[in-house]
Order: structure tokens, then C-alpha cells, then sequence
């Protein structure tokens, strides 16, 4: 049974991105991402207002023996980081689809999302890679 | 060993290396010699380059250093032990670098610092690239430096940063103290920079103003970067109270603080930083932590910012650090405590007012810039440096570094040193040589000797 | 901690001057105000606690240390004792030539022997350890490329095994990084190799023996390869103690190489350091070697500096390198002469097989079990965590409740679970046995009461560390008895 949540879609490179609904998009990492890197002890944000490309290292999550960077599923703007994370990086350990997101960003082409998974694609992969 | 093996030769074990490639006798490597005729054979190299009576300084300094401090340092559990990868068979390691840093950030008055660069050249180097990487206002990849920095710091930096298109820009110094040129540094004021290069003492010996230096790098939305003697600072301001700020990093040699001048090395750079940039530092740190019981316990902490975690995206590629010398020093700064190393620093400031005053009472020779200096002094001379030089050398005294090659304008003159080992025999004793090398040079012209 | 030894006004006053000079002219803004908190200690009780400390060490000296692609092996005490006259420590670095033959000598000797023992034509000592070698060699290699104008190239090769310190020096040079994979049978995957090569590739950096431990049987290929790209070969000098005047780096068609005294020279490793990374190069890339270098009429020895060298890449450390760990390595190539140095690499060779060997009959597999080990080897123990749920750092701890230091642990990447393990020329018979002896009751161990292996150490000064916590809540520097 898959715990992979069908409100968001993601990246082969283990993001997941959830529409608000307000021209908003949540971005963070996802649950099998965060087991494989264990227990994280810091989290590099972007900055607000940064402009991000698809596919450009955007963010960093480190744990103790190894550092991951995180790639921009889609083009577009920071506009809020969650810092929570910032003396809380266990957050995203303890709930990777939820309050351990990482940053939200104003779309500039909504085309892009096509080219994401959704959670049965993403499930697949995973299946996959294992 | 070669039957368990299953082979019936040594060579048989690099029977995959290609024949052709194999290199046979190295008939130009000397034969193999018995411990007693190496010993023989240094003994002689060490006594044909004397111990001649030194009163360079120029980066590299000669203080006295406890017995303890090797006889400690080379015990076979530090010399010979490696990085602590295994931290519970490396708590004495450990706990030593820890203590290391907590006497670093004590002496250099910041929060963090790491255990260890190369020299305090490459240290620099380093710090520059920390810079450029940390400073949040800016985006520039331009760096000020000025040329009251040893010269040959300038050329590391220049080497390492350059093919990261780090740009070096040049502040000029004013002629008649020695300091940073304000008027130089003032045309700088609207341009985008990622740091101010502030040395204390700079390399005339000068003190440069250090507080309004680091206020107007950090008006203009630029980091602070100090370059210190760890021995000034046990007397002097410490990097981290400079300005309203503080700097933001310090680095420099760790030379001062246990290492024999030893023709240049080992030494070993120190690095320090505020806390917000400890994770743009190169090299290792050690944290304390505990063990599964609760017990304190010390180990490599924030190595996702290293070359064996990160590879191409580190702070560095720096791996193998200087890891003795620091042991040294941290033995070094036990024993000798605030009040020792600062008892060194003021009786080094002394001797060297000795020096100048006692030189300067020759005819022509002169200091060349006002002002408060730490141990080192410019003085220009009536005849050639370089000559001058030469002839105390031919009687044992190294009386100073010539700075006529890298500050031409100067003319001739020399940076000389007089530590808390010189003492009032030596400094009349190289009071008297230079008085005869003087005379001897400023006569020739007169041609009292026969003209060959 | 020794602060908490401290008392105040406690001194060890004997190490200090007498007197206390008060430096009135400096002005009172420029001086401290108050005075570091440094420990106060007298002298005995700074002994006892460094030499209590010395003790929580593992070391050379003190026990068997096959810590894979180090080079853990005796320092002779004469290279410390001869390198510590008093006219070697006391010498200015900035000392006149007249007053430096002595040292001078050794130095240009040094070079002389290193050229002759890697086959290249020139060599600097100055770089003050490995990765500031490496730095030196691809910034020489960017120099060759930009003096001829070919600035399109733009990416150094390292294979996907490398160390960490390859591609971090690639990036420091200007340079992208990028990987190349290993063949199953742990040489270079060539077809990867030929596709990776191209206009934009400045060079490729490679470990012979590779980090995993085995020759690469094709470098000559490899070479004309990359040659025939416009590339240059770079030689990471981690494993040259598995080869030393066996198979000469030049030979093989290397253009620039540097070497670790601190592993194959034997000098000290000083727990981190200090080491020295000479660089030596072939003919093409001479003119762009590091200063100073030490050079020879016949009858003087005198620096070559920027003035002598004005397409050297420059300077890397204030003076010259570090000299006294130089000087240790000449010693100790004195002692071993031509015939010391292939009785080197014969010698760890042999240990490595012997080992490795062992090792397999009493039931480890090798990462490699087809290839011939060099002077190192892996072990992989995917079958035992995956079985026993016991994995390598289990086992490493374990290792060192017996008194032995863990071989290296989870390096190279690329093989799960491994063991890299290098015992060096220097280990006895005995020994290796006596290692083997403690793998097989390790193994047996994890059988039986895996739990003692999994909470492995036991015997140590601390237990299994909070890495996380020391992360996560930074304490860098003691602030004071809680």
C-alpha cells in the first residue's frame, strides 16, 4: 500500500510539488528521499525572490555523512521558505509531505508540470529503483 | 607467505602489470645507508649552514619554545596517528584539536574555528574563497588587498584564487606611515567588492588602524578579512572586537606559537570565523558531543562541507592538514598561558625598539615609517641592502629581509626583527657589524683603497 | 579538558620571560583589553594531561593501523631525530644561499631521486600535502592548455572511484568535474571513457593502483587515448608505494603526477598532518612547475623563484612547502637506496596477497576476487549485514576493541559495504596473522551474538558517538564549566 499522497505531483529526482491553489506552488523532498539520506542536521534554503530554472540546484540537505542537493522541479520565483527547517531540520525526517516542506514558488510556465509524475508514475519509479 | 599465495615468486605478484612497462634497476638512486652514515652525512649538511644570529622576521618568527612542547609532540600516539576517522580510537586527537579551537577563538576573539590549513599564505587563499562564497550582499568575485600585505602572501593568494576568477585589486599604502592609503581605498567606496584584506601588523610591522577599516568594509557591504600574528594578539585588539563588528574572518601563520622556523614549514594556518559563515570554512572542525551512554566524547562534525563527502561541490579540496603542528601549539598556548604569550609579544615589541634605536644611532640609517609597530621595523639604509646584507652574512648575522625588490620605492631598506631570544649582546653585536659594514662600503667611493 | 585543570594566576611561569614590559606607545585602542582565556596550568599538570590524552590514540607506534590507501606504515625515528639538528630547526626560511647549502643540498637531492623513481623529467617539492599537489598539477595542466590558446577545454575526467580531493581540485582549477565509470573487474570502463573524450577535455586525473586497489592493465590505451583528445594524464600519487621502483609513472605515459610523502616516504602522518605533495611533470608542462625550486651549477645550490620561472604557475605557501617533512623523506630515501625502494612495493605487495588470501579462506569475499591485490584490497561484507544485519562500521568498531585500527570503511563508494585494507611493507607475519585470527572471531561473533558487534566498541575511552547531535547542536569551543 503506497503512502505516496495524489495531491501533488513530483520529480524522478525525488521533489514533490503541490499546487495551493492560489498561483502558489509547495515544494519539498519526499518521504523515500529523506530515508535514504537519514537523519538531516541542516537544510540550505533559497533565498526569497531568487529565480529559479527547471532542474537547477536550488536547495541542499545535508545529513551527517552525506549532502544532497535538491533540484527546481519547475521555472519560476521563491516566494516563502519554510523557516522552520532552519533549527529544525529534523522536521523533514519526521514529515517530509507536511510541515517539513521547503519553499514555495510562482510558476512562470504551468506547462512544465506536465512533465512531472504523479503519485502512481512516482510509485513506479521507486518500485523500480528498488 | 608465497605458497598460501599460490605463487612461486614475488614478481609473480605483478603479473598483471605489462612487462613493458616495468623500469628495472634506478641505477642514478643512490645505494641504501646505514643509519650511522645518514647520520654522518646530516649531521655535516645541518653544521656547514651554521646558526647564525637571526634577525629576520618577514612571516617566519623565532621564540623560544617550551622543552615539553616536543618532547610531547613526538610521542608515537600523535606523531604517528592519523586523521580521526575513527573517532572513539581518536579521542586523544580529538579532544586535543577541540581544545585547539577553544584556545583559537579565545586568542582571535570569534566563534568558531577550524583545526588547521596549510600556512598562513594559502590560509589567506582560503579565506578569500570563504569570502566570496559567504558574503550574502554581495556577488562580486573582487577582493582588496592591500600592498602593506606580505608580498609573498599576495603571490599564494594570486595562485590559488585565480583560476576561479576571483579578481585581486590592489590598495597602495601611504609613504610616510606605512598604513593602508585611506585615499586609495576611498576611490574603492562605490564599487562592489566581496572583502577588505586588513593585516596586523602589516608586513612593515606597522599597526594598521584596524577599527575604522573594518567599519568602512562593512559600510560598503563588504566581509572583513583579518590577517594576524596570533602572538600580537595576545597584546593587541583581537580580530573579532575590531570596529563595531568585529571582523568576520581572521587567519594567518600559527608559526609564532610553537613551530621552529625550520626553513619554512611544517607551520601551519589558522582560520577563525563568526558563526554564521562556519558553513563556508574549509577543512576539519571538531564537536563535542556524547556517546550511547551520555558520556562526552569529540568528533568530525559539518563534514558534508568536505572533499571526501561533497567532491567537486566542497569548500575545498584540502584533506591532509597540518595536524602536529596544532597539537604543538595547543601545548604551546597551555604552557605558556595569556600572560606568558603576552610577556613574549611585549618583550619582542621591546627588543625590536632596542634594535631600532641602537641601529639608528649609526650614521644614515634612518626608520622609514612613524608610527606604532609590533615586532618589525623598516629601516633604510646609506648603502645597498642587498650588499649590506650580504657582508653581516659573511659574519654570521642575518640582519634583516631586503625589501627592495618587492617595494623598489622604498630604496634601500630592510625589515628587521629582534624577538624575546635577542638579547642586549646581540643586538650590540649586530649594532657593531653594521657600523663596520657601513663605514667599509661608504668608503670605497672615496677610494682610500688602492684602485686595482 | 585542560580548562578544567585551570586555576587563576596558576602558571608555568618558567617558559616565559621575566620580565613584563608594558608597550606604552602602542595606543590604547589598539591594545586588548582583556587578557584570552587561555588555560592556566603549571607545567606538570600540562604533561600529565597531554600524555593522558596521547593514550585515548590509536597509532602506528602502537598498533596495527591497515587503514586502505594511507600508508600506515613505521616511521624510522631517524628521519625525526636527524631532521631535528639544530641547524635544520634554527634556519630562517628566508635565510641567505651562503647559509643554506646544507639544506639546499638534501632538498635538490630529493628531487633528483623522486624524478628518477616516478620517470619524469622535472620536479618541484613545494606543495605542502596531496590535494595542494593535485591542485598544483591541473593548474599546470589549465597553464599548458592556455599558453597554446586551447581555452575551450573545460572538463577533467576522474573516475567515479576516486578520491574526493580529484574532482574538488578539478573544480578549483576552473574545471567541471566529471565521472567516468569502473568495469565490474575494477579498471576503467574504456567504452565510458571514449564517449566522455572530446574538444572540451582538458585531462583525466587516475589512481595506478586504482582505489580499488588493482593495476589498471590498460593505462597504455587509456593514455593514447586521452593523448590523442588533446588531454593530459594526471597521476594521483595515493598508491605509488604499491609500484615504487617497480613501474614508473613517466612509463606509463603520465604527463604530470604528484606524490604523498606522508604515505609512500614514510613520513610522519601527525594525526591530519603535516604531509607534502611534490609534483612532477614531463617535459611539456616543465615551465609551469610551482616555485621555488632548488637548482645546481655544480658547485652552488641556489633558489629558482618567479624571476628565474616566468611561466611557473606561482607560489603555493609562503616559503617553501613543508621542508622539515621533505627533509624527513630524504632521510628515509638515504636509508632505502634503489634496492629499499622496489623491496618497498615488493614487500606490501606480498602483505596485500598474503592478506587478502587469508582472508578469503576464512570466509570473507574480496571485492575483486579475480584480480591480483596491489598493495591493498577490498573486502565487501554485503553477504554478512545482509544475513547478520552486521555491517562494516559494525565490524570496524569491533576491530578496535581487539587493538587493531579499522581499515578504511565505506571508501571506495561504489562497492557497498567495504573494507579497504592496506597492511604495508612494514607489518610482520605475525601480525597479519594475528588480524586474521581476529576477523575470523569478529565473523563468528556476528553469528552468534551479533549484539556484542553491534555495539561494538567496548573497550575504548567512549561508546559509539552522537554524530547527529554534534552536528545539529554545534559546540566548537568550550565556553566555560557548566
Amino acid at each position: 500500500m503506497s503512502n505516496t499522497p495524489t495531491d501533488r505531483r513530483y520529480a524522478k529526482s525525488h521533489e514533490w510539488l503541490k499546487d495551493e491553489g492560489d498561483g502558489s506552488f509547495t515544494i519539498g523532498i519526499t518521504d523515500h528521499a529523506q530515508a535514504l539520506l537519514g537523519d538531516l542536521v541542516f537544510v540550505d534554503l533559497p533565498e526569497v525572490g531568487t529565480a529559479l530554472e527547471v532542474g537547477s540546484d536550488c536547495a541542499v540537505v545535508e545529513s551527517v555523512k552525506a549532502a544532497s542537493d535538491v533540484y527546481c522541479p519547475v521555472t519560476g520565483e521563491v516566494i516563502a521558505v519554510n523557516e522552520v527547517l532552519d533549527g529544525a531540520p529534523e522536521t523533514i525526517n519526521e514529515d517530509a509531505f507536511g510541515a517539513g516542506w521547503m519553499f514555495k514558488i510562482k510558476l512562470t510556465d504551468n506547462s512544465e508540470l506536465e512533465n512531472l509524475l504523479d503519485a502512481a508514475g512516482y510509485d513506479a519509479l521507486l518500485a523500480e529503483e528498488a | 607467505m608465497l605458497a598460501t599465495i599460490g605463487v612461486g615468486h614475488i614478481d609473480a605478484l605483478f603479473d598483471e602489470i605489462p612487462m613493458a612497462l616495468r623500469c628495472g634497476e634506478l641505477e642514478a638512486i643512490p645505494p641504501g645507508m646505514p643509519e650511522m652514515e645518514v647520520s654522518r652525512l646530516m649531521q655535516a649538511r645541518a653544521r656547514i649552514d651554521g646558526q647564525p644570529l637571526c634577525f629576520i622576521g618577514a612571516g617566519a618568527y623565532d621564540h623560544h619554545i617550551p622543552a615539553a612542547v616536543w618532547e610531547l609532540t613526538t610521542r608515537g600516539e600523535f606523531y604517528t596517528a592519523y586523521t580521526p576517522y575513527q573517532a572513539e580510537a581518536s579521542q586523544g586527537t580529538l579532544q586535543l584539536l577541540y581544545e585547539y579551537q577553544s584556545m583559537m577563538t579565545a586568542l582571535i576573539g570569534m566563534d568558531v574555528s577550524n583545526a588547521s590549513l596549510y600556512d598562513g599564505a594559502s590560509a589567506l587563499a582560503e579565506a578569500v574563497l570563504m569570502a566570496v562564497r559567504g558574503n550574502r550582499k554581495s556577488k562580486s568575485k573582487r577582493i582588496l588587498l592591500p600592498r602593506s600585505l606580505h608580498p609573498a602572501y599576495r603571490r599564494v593568494v594570486r595562485t590559488i584564487v585565480r583560476n576561479q576568477r576571483v579578481e585581486l585589486v590592489e590598495v597602495g599604502y601611504d609613504g610616510n606611515t606605512g598604513l593602508i592609503d585611506r585615499e586609495d581605498l576611498e576611490k574603492h567606496g562605490g564599487e562592489d567588492f566581496a572583502a577588505l584584506v586588513i593585516p596586523q601588523p602589516n608586513f612593515f610591522g606597522v599597526l594598521e588602524a584596524v577599527d575604522g577599516l573594518t567599519d568602512w568594509a562593512h559600510l560598503h557591504g563588504m566581509l572583513a578579512i583579518a590577517v594576524v600574528n596570533p602572538l600580537a594578539m595576545a597584546m593587541l585588539k583581537p580580530a573579532g572586537e575590531w570596529g563595531e563588528q568585529g571582523a568576520d574572518i581572521c587567519c594567518g601563520e600559527g608559526q609564532p606559537l610553537g613551530a621552529p622556523l625550520a626553513s619554512g614549514g611544517p607551520y601551519f594556518g589558522f582560520l577563525c570565523s563568526t558563526g554564521k559563515l562556519v558553513r563556508q570554512m574549509p577543512g576539519r572542525i571538531i564537536g563535542k558531543t556524547v556517546d550511547v551512554d551520555g558520556k562526552t566524547g569529540y568528533a568530525l562534525t559539518l563534514q558534508a562541507r568536505e572533499q571526501h563527502i561533497r567532491r567537486s561541490k566542497a569548500t575545498s579540496n584540502i584533506c591532509t592538514n597540518q595536524g602536529l603542528m596544532v597539537t604543538a601549539a595547543t601545548i604551546h598556548m597551555t604552557l605558556m598561558g595569556a600572560e606568558g604569550l603576552q610577556r613574549v609579544a611585549a618583550a619582542s615589541h621591546a627588543n625590536t625598539g632596542k634594535l631600532t634605536q641602537a641601529l639608528t644611532a649609526l650614521p644614515g640609517v634612518e626608520p622609514v615609517f612613524e608610527g606604532a609597530v609590533f615586532h618589525e621595523r623598516v629601516l633604510r639604509l646609506p648603502i645597498e641592502a642587498n650588499k649590506a646584507l650580504r657582508a653581516l652574512a659573511a659574519h654570521n648575522v642575518l640582519g634583516g629581509f631586503d625589501l627592495s625588490v618587492d617595494y623598489p620605492e622604498l630604496g634601500d631598506a630592510l625589515l628587521v626583527c629582534a624577538t624575546e631570544l635577542r638579547n642586549e649582546d646581540d643586538i650590540e653585536n649586530y649594532r657593531g657589524k653594521l657600523e663596520r659594514v657601513i663605514q667599509s662600503q661608504v668608503q670605497t667611493p672615496c677610494r682610500l683603497k688602492p684602485d686595482w | 579538558m585542560i580548562y578544567e585543570h585551570s586555576r587563576e594566576g596558576r602558571r608555568a611561569t618558567a617558559q616565559a620571560p621575566l620580565e613584563t614590559t608594558e608597550a606604552t606607545d602602542i595606543p590604547a585602542e589598539m591594545r586588548r583589553s582583556t587578557q584570552p582565556r587561555l588555560p592556566q596550568v603549571s607545567e606538570m599538570q600540562a604533561v600529565r594531561h597531554f600524555t593522558r590524552l596521547s593514550q585515548k590514540n590509536f597509532s602506528i607506534d602502537t598498533q596495527f593501523y591497515p587503514l586502505g590507501s594511507c600508508t600506515m606504515k613505521y616511521n624510522p625515528r631517524a628521519c625525526n631525530t636527524l631532521a631535528s639538528l639544530p641547524g635544520l630547526l634554527s634556519r630562517h626560511p628566508l635565510a641567505p644561499d651562503t647559509h643554506s647549502q646544507g639544506f639546499m643540498a638534501c632538498l635538490y637531492e630529493l628531487q633528483e631521486i623522486l624524478q628518477t623513481v616516478t620517470g619524469m623529467y622535472a620536479v618541484s617539492l613545494t606543495p605542502a600535502a596531496g590535494a595542494q599537489g593535485e591542485f598544483a598539477g591541473v593548474a599546470m595542466i589549465r597553464a599548458y592548455h592556455d599558453a597554446r590558446e586551447d581555452s575551450a577545454r573545460s572538463e577533467i575526467l576522474v573516475p567515479d572511484a576516486a578520491h574526493g580531493t580529484n574532482p574538488a581540485s578539478a573544480v578549483m582549477c576552473g574545471y567541471k568535474a566529471r565521472e567516468i565509470p569502473t568495469g565490474a573487474d575494477g579498471d576503467i570502463d574504456i567504452e565510458a571513457l571514449k564517449t566522455a573524450l572530446g574538444p572540451q577535455t582538458a585531462g583525466i586525473m587516475l589512481t595506478n593502483p586504482s582505489t580499488v586497489g588493482v593495476f589498471e592493465r590498460r593505462i597504455k590505451e587509456i593514455a593514447e587515448l586521452v593523448h590523442a583528445a588533446g588531454g593530459l594524464l594526471y597521476y594521483d600519487g595515493a598508491n605509488l608505494n604499491a609500484i615504487l621502483g617497480k613501474v614508473r609513472p613517466g612509463d606509463m605515459g603520465f604527463d604530470v603526477i604528484h606524490m604523498n610523502l606522508h604515505k609512500t616516504f614514510s613520513t610522519p602522518h601527525g594525526g591530519g598532518g603535516p604531509g607534502a605533495g611534490p609534483v612532477g611533470v614531463g617535459k611539456r608542462l616543465e615551465p609551469y612547475l610551482p616555485v621555488p625550486m632548488v637548482d645546481f651549477d655544480g658547485s652552488d645550490y641556489r633558489w629558482l623563484t618567479e624571476e628565474d620561472r616566468p611561466d611557473s604557475i606561482g607560489r603555493l605557501s609562503a616559503f617553501a612547502g613543508n621542508a622539515g617533512v621533505l627533509i624527513r623523506a630524504y632521510i628515509y630515501a638515504r636509508l632505502l637506496g634503489r634496492e629499499g625502494m622496489h623491496r618497498v612495493s615488493e614487500f606490501s605487495t606480498l602483505n596485500a596477497n598474503y592478506l587478502l588470501k587469508r582472508l578469503m579462506d576464512a570466509g570473507f569475499d574480496a571485492a575483486y576476487p579475480e584480480r591480483r591485490a596491489s598493495h591493498e584490497f577490498i573486502l565487501t561484507l554485503k553477504k554478512q549485514a545482509k544475513e547478520l544485519g552486521v555491517n562494516t562500521m559494525d565490524f570496524a568498531k569491533r576491530l578496535l576493541d581487539y587493538g587493531v585500527h579499522a581499515p578504511t570503511t565505506y571508501f571506495p563508494l561504489l562497492v557497498s559495504e567495504c573494507l579497504l585494507v592496506e597492511p604495508t611493507e612494514t607489518e610482520a607475519k605475525e601480525d597479519l596473522d594475528n588480524f586474521v585470527e581476529i576477523m575470523r572471531t569478529i565473523k563468528q561473533e556476528a553469528e552468534n551474538q551479533p549484539e556484542t558487534v553491534k555495539q561494538a566498541p567496548h573497550t575504548m575511552p567512549v561508546r559509539r558517538l552522537d554524530d547527529v547531535r554534534a552536528a545539529r547542536e554545534l559546540d566548537l569551543a568550550w565556553k566555560g564549566s557548566e
